[in-house]
């Protein structure tokens, strides 16, 4: 099976000669169908220009990056973009929800803008509601939403349909901790059903709810955690000791 | 932990067996800190002596013996839960040396051992968090010891974070304090 996200030396360079800054040095990152990987690193590290690439809403200066396979660079324009809005759901720190629709039409949206029947487009944007246990709200307007609801309208948004691969900037944001870990438990339901995930943060808590996190610096990656150990082992000798 | 408190907050509810004492304290901890019942009654025979428990039924200890709070047991256990923890004194965290050591060991990347703690930190926050993943919604006492610990760990994740920047701040040789003088510099600030 072919990873549902690949980075290959991907390098990114803003401005040239004494202004250049090399934001990305050579990344190479592999993620698996419903692998969740975190990204951690100081600001400035390249950790959130990763994303943009990954999501293809930047090129690289060199390097690739596939999707599910594919290579992104190979592609047109038009298929680029096609590629982005069926398969690939953004998750922000600020929600990016459309005011002036409901919860429901903000997820169903998407799809319509793909050419789906509203009716259809409405059924899965029901679905992802009732997922993300907003069912209830889908008629309300992000305003009358709270911040952790607005952000879980969002995952629907990110999900909904056939979108496989989940690109999340601190999507936890200004929530606080509760609200933040039922974010991160959304996420990974999602990778349980298959999606590919990938989080930025700055946040260990946050992280920690991934199959693996990936440590940036200077636009390199510096480190990875290895695969979690069973739990069990912390409970002895415990960890009051 | 307070064994011989939280003894006295179970016996609060109503007299007990040692035994029982036992399975509760491990129930309304998680059962993240396992008790021996050996503990169970050599504690609850201090608090009898010191007057905080009376004992009730045969004169050995024992499974038949059964323990019930007293007034001066409940004032002391109302005095311990409203008592500050300590968090005056900075501990002299072996993290916190190694680090401060590390910047002054010829041909050590200080950067590189505070990336190497920060990881296994990270890794062991993750086996943390698929414990309170897997935890019910009936859990709340281990979700409660699970938060507990991942917020300490998330804490010296952030200090190293910052000890990173700072020292990377600082230059290529980071000018830290022999460490028995930092040690005994910051004993002597909070002693002011």
């Amino acid at each position: 099976m072919s990873a549902g996200l690949a980075l290959e030396g991907v390098t990114k360079v803003y401005g040239s000669g004494a202004a250049e800054v090399r934001a990305l040095a050579g990344i190479d990152l592999t993620v698996a169908p419903g692998e969740l990987v975190a990204i951690m690193g100081p600001s400035g590290s390249g950790k959130s220009t990763l994303l943009t690439i990954a999501g293809t809403l930047e090129e690289p200066t060199t390097g690739d990056v596939l999707i599910d396979g594919r290579s992104v660079s190979s592609l047109s324009t038009r298929d680029r973009a096609a590629v982005r809005r069926r398969t690939i759901g953004f998750v922000f720190q600020d929600f990016n929800l459309l005011s002036g629709l409901t919860a429901a039409e903000n997820v169903s949206l998407p799809l319509e803008l793909d050419g789906l029947s509203t009716r259809e487009a409405r059924r899965q944007a029901a679905a992802a509601l009732e997922e993300v246990g907003l069912a209830e709200r889908a008629d309300h307007f992000p305003d009358e939403l709270s911040g952790g609801e607005r952000q879980r309208v969002a995952i629907a948004r990110a999900v909904v349909g056939d979108r496989h691969l989940l690109l999340a900037d601190e999507p936890s944001g200004a929530l606080d901790s509760v609200n933040a870990e039922g974010v991160m438990r959304l996420v990974r339901n999602a990778c349980h059903r298959g999606v590919t995930g990938v989080v930025v943060t700055h946040d260990a808590q946050l992280a920690s709810w991934a199959d693996r996190v990936v440590f940036i610096r200077d636009g390199r990656v510096a480190d990875q955690t290895a695969p979690p150990a069973s739990p069990e082992s912390l409970l002895t000798p415990g960890p009051s000791q | 932990m307070s064994v011989r408190h939280a003894l006295l907050a179970l016996l609060s509810a109503g007299p007990k067996y040692g035994l029982q004492l036992r399975d509760e304290f491990e129930a309304n901890t998680g059962e993240v800190w396992p008790l021996n019942v050996g503990q169970v009654y050599t504690t609850l025979q201090r608090l009898e002596r010191d007057g905080m428990v009376d004992a009730e039924g045969t004169e050995v200890d024992g499974p038949h013996k059964s323990y019930r709070i007293t007034d001066d047991g409940r004032a002391e256990l109302t005095t311990w839960l409203r008592t500050p923890t300590e968090a005056g004194t900075p501990p002299r965290d072996e993290l916190l040396i190694k680090v401060m050591i590390a910047g002054q060991v010829p041909g050590v990347d200080v950067h590189a051992v505070i990336q190497e703690h920060r990881r296994r930190m990270v890794e062991t926050m993750q086996q943390w968090t698929r414990l309170k993943e897997d935890a019910g919604p009936d859990d709340l006492a281990l979700v409660l010891a699970l938060d507990f610990e991942l917020f300490r760990i998330d804490a010296v994740v952030r200090w190293l974070d910052t000890a990173d920047a700072r020292i990377r701040r600082a230059g290529p040789a980071p000018k830290v304090s022999p460490l028995t003088q930092t040690g005994a510099g910051l004993g002597a600030e909070v002693a002011r």
